[in-house]
């Protein structure tokens, strides 16, 4: 099977956003990370396609599982993964971004994964290496493997995405999860719910083709997935919400307001949760409506199959 | 003392004066405007006296830019007073108003000293230097207003930041007042512009960078005005940037006084221009939206709009090769104010003798300077420009110390052939 994709060739040399993608490109890089799904529940996970092949991981942001499904689809593919350490680089001695690259990609990496707390911060790099870049998450701008994550899942337990009504939920402002979902399902035929608080939506997002709404019951009417986001405290530079008290209260994911979707909606969250606030903790675990770990599963399988096809 | 120099068979705009016709200009040995106008043709001279025959190219004023950022003192590596000379004299401009945002910043009288002392110099225009309005640019406490206007300071302003205390602006229009100093503001309220890098709308939605709101202009613009209605000092608006300040100010206009300037790249660019992370193009005030800009061009047709300026500010390229989060704001633009201002003459936008009032005459009215016009006797700084002639904005072809051009690879139609001050030609292209 691996023969009959050998044809299609990706239209971009780095993996940079959602929006750069053609719905050529999507299929490609689904139906591919659809192998990885068996071989990564099988008991010999390592294949050998990317031996010799050298993948570095640039986190300018700290990050859980990103980082680590990132490092461990690369190692199940055989390449040599090294994960800088930003902490010690020379990064902290005032080391600029360009720099940083110009050096790393005088070690000749074949393929550098980067999050930026920066947005565009993966384009400028793009610019100054040779080798592929994979964006991991730039500011509030892209974080494409997320979306191709989340777009697996949906596929995975919904068998579609075309004429699904999702809803995604929370601080949209923030977030670069968003505006990838946004792009991606879109594009592949879903009809996308925005819903915040008028202070995490971001203006003009309703000319992205999305609705958008200020409260949960209109927004999650007749949903088959409820999105919910992460409220992103760390990026509030100043008085966005009056309380996390009251925006559970409002915007939080409870049972109650789960009944306004449709009964066999799923729920899904990119994760690190923030349990209680956005989201309520038994509904987070509950495994007939939670597919919040199967996210983090298919992900190695994605990002295993954006690692193959931008190494090529 | 210089030649006697007689130009012939030129197209003269001097809005000051009212000229907008074929003629001639003659300079007189001292450098002085000695005749101007239709009347100074080949009939009317000695048929012994040597001429330079123009054959329809076009002689203003020399340019008044409003607007200026220089490097010195501090920031030497981004542009001196010398090579902020020379760009200057290649886009026809010979007076500028240089902003006190400077290591050390120009707050006090020992510091007006010196730097009348290096513009005069090194420098080859003529260079009125600004007062900050706040010691240190703090925005805390009122500098000498009296005694720095006494030295040659020409208005007092906080460049790119804006007085956000209240009561300091009113307690400084009052002191305005008592001593006619001209307060020049930038507009923009900080908490609400808090952080942002880009016009708030769909290109920072899409772009993922914070946005600044049009209100952030709009709200400093009506508490100015506000307080100007009570204390009433020369009060110039430095920049600004949206459809919505063009609605305050032709609501304001007729019972308050004070006027406005608008940088040449908010009526020449947008917010789309900005593209793939462009941070050449990280302006503040920021581009805005297409119906911004075309509320601008309207702004001054409707004399709404006094003054166009290039907001040069030259950064070294460091400061670009950034995020666009961490790139410094600003542009180079002092030498192609004036191409690209004839760009929206050449596309139908302005009228050229509205353009070159913007350029001229009105930014010295404002200035109480006696520049920017063709009055006999006055100093003969002017500059030929063949208005017609094509060519292409390349970095290195820029003669600013500093080559961040909002504008690179733009085509412009429109060249400055030579710029003189006092009479001497200082430049020819």
């Amino acid at each position: 099977m691996a023969n009959s994709n050998k044809a299609i060739k990706i239209s971009q040399k780095h993996l940079l956003g959602i929006q750069d993608l053609s719905i050529k490109d999507v299929n490609h890089i689904l139906n591919e990370s659809k192998q990885f799904i068996a071989l990564n529940k099988s008991k010999n996970k390592k294949i050998d396609i990317l031996r010799g092949k050298t993948q570095i991981n640039l986190f300018f942001e700290p990050s859980t599982r990103t980082q680590s499904s990132f490092e461990l689809a690369g190692k199940r593919l055989g390449a040599d993964v090294m994960s800088m350490n930003i902490g010690n680089s020379a990064i902290k001695k005032g080391e600029t971004l360009i720099d940083t690259a110009m050096t790393l990609n005088a070690m000749h990496p074949d393929i550098i994964v980067v999050r930026h707390q920066d947005s565009g911060a993966t384009n400028l790099l793009s610019q100054k290496v040779n080798c592929s870049v994979l964006n991991a998450g730039d500011g509030r701008r892209e974080h494409p493997t997320q979306a191709l994550l989340d777009a697996l899942t949906i596929i995975d337990r919904k068998k579609k995405i075309e004429g699904l009504k999702i809803a995604i939920c929370g601080d949209i402002l923030h977030s670069r999860v968003a505006r990838s979902n946004i792009y991606l399902l879109n594009m592949l035929g879903a009809e996308v719910n925005i819903v915040a608080p008028s202070n995490l939506m971001p203006k003009d997002i309703e000319k992205f083709g999305v609705s958008i709404y200020s409260n949960m019951k209109e927004g999650l009417k007749d949903c088959d997935i409820v999105m919910m986001l992460r409220l992103q405290s760390e990026r509030m530079t100043s008085s966005f919400l009056s309380s996390n008290r009251e925006y559970y209260e409002y915007y939080g994911l409870t049972p109650d307001k789960l009944k306004y979707a449709k009964d066999e909606a799923l729920i899904m969250h990119p994760g690190p949760m923030n349990r209680g606030i956005e989201i309520d903790t038994k509904l987070a675990d509950d495994i007939n409506k939670s597919v919040i770990k199967e996210q983090v599963e298919l992900g190695v399988a994605v990002r295993m199959a954006c690692l193959k096809i931008f190494c090529e | 003392m210089m030649k006697k120099k007689i130009f012939l068979n030129a197209y003269i705009v001097d809005p000051k004066n009212s000229l907008d016709e074929k003629g001639g200009l003659i300079i007189s040995e001292s450098g002085k405007i000695e005749a101007v106008g239709k009347k100074v043709n080949k009939n009317n001279i000695s048929s012994r006296e040597k001429y330079i025959d123009l054959e329809g190219k076009y002689i203003f004023p020399g340019i008044v830019d409003m607007r200026v950022f220089v490097g010195e003192p501090g920031f030497e590596y981004k542009e001196n007073f010398r090579t902020l000379s020379e760009a200057a004299l290649a886009g026809g401009v010979t007076s500028v108003v240089t902003m006190p945002n400077t290591i050390p910043v120009i707050d006090n009288v020992s510091i007006v000293d010196f730097l009348k002392r290096r513009g005069r110099d090194k420098a080859k225009i003529n260079i009125y230097p600004t007062g900050s309005l706040s010691k240190n640019l703090e925005g805390n406490n009122m500098t000498e207003f009296g005694l720095l206007k006494s030295r040659g300071i020409i208005g007092f302003t906080d460049g790119y930041k804006t007085i956000q205390n209240t009561r300091l602006m009113s307690r400084m229009m009052k002191s305005a007042y008592d001593l006619d100093c001209l307060i020049m503001q930038h507009v923009e309220d900080s908490e609400l512009a808090k952080d942002g890098l880009v016009n708030e709308g769909i290109i920072a939605t899409k772009l993922g960078l914070q946005g600044i709101s049009d209100l952030a202009e709009k709200i400093i613009i009506e508490r100015d005005l506000s307080l100007l209605e009570d204390f009433n000092c020369r009060y110039h608006i430095s920049q600004i940037s949206s459809e919505k300040s063009i609605e305050v100010i032709k609501r304001r206009k007729d019972n308050v006084k004070f006027t406005c300037g608008v940088s040449i790249n908010n009526l020449s660019l947008n917010e789309n221009d900005i593209g793939d992370f462009r941070t050449f193009l990280k302006l503040s005030p920021p581009l805005r939206t297409e119906t911004d800009r075309l509320a601008l061009i309207k702004g001054i047709n409707n004399d709404l709009v006094d003054v166009i300026v290039s907001d040069h500010k030259p950064e070294d390229e460091e400061q670009k090769r950034l995020t666009f989060a961490q790139a410094a704001s600003g542009a180079s633009g002092i030498e192609t104010l004036l191409p690209l201002a004839l760009e929206l003459f050449h596309n139908g936008s302005i009228k050229l003798n509205k353009i070159i009032r913007a350029l001229t005459c009105n930014p010295a009215k404002i200035l109480k300077i006696n520049k920017g016009n063709l009055d006999i006797d006055n100093d003969a700084d002017f500059c030929i420009v063949d208005i017609n002639k094509p060519w292409i904005v390349k970095k290195d072809n820029i003669v600013s110390k500093s080559k961040n051009t909002s504008i690179e690879d733009r085509k412009l139609q429109g060249k400055v052939l030579s710029t003189y001050v006092k009479g001497e030609e200082l430049f020819k292209n």
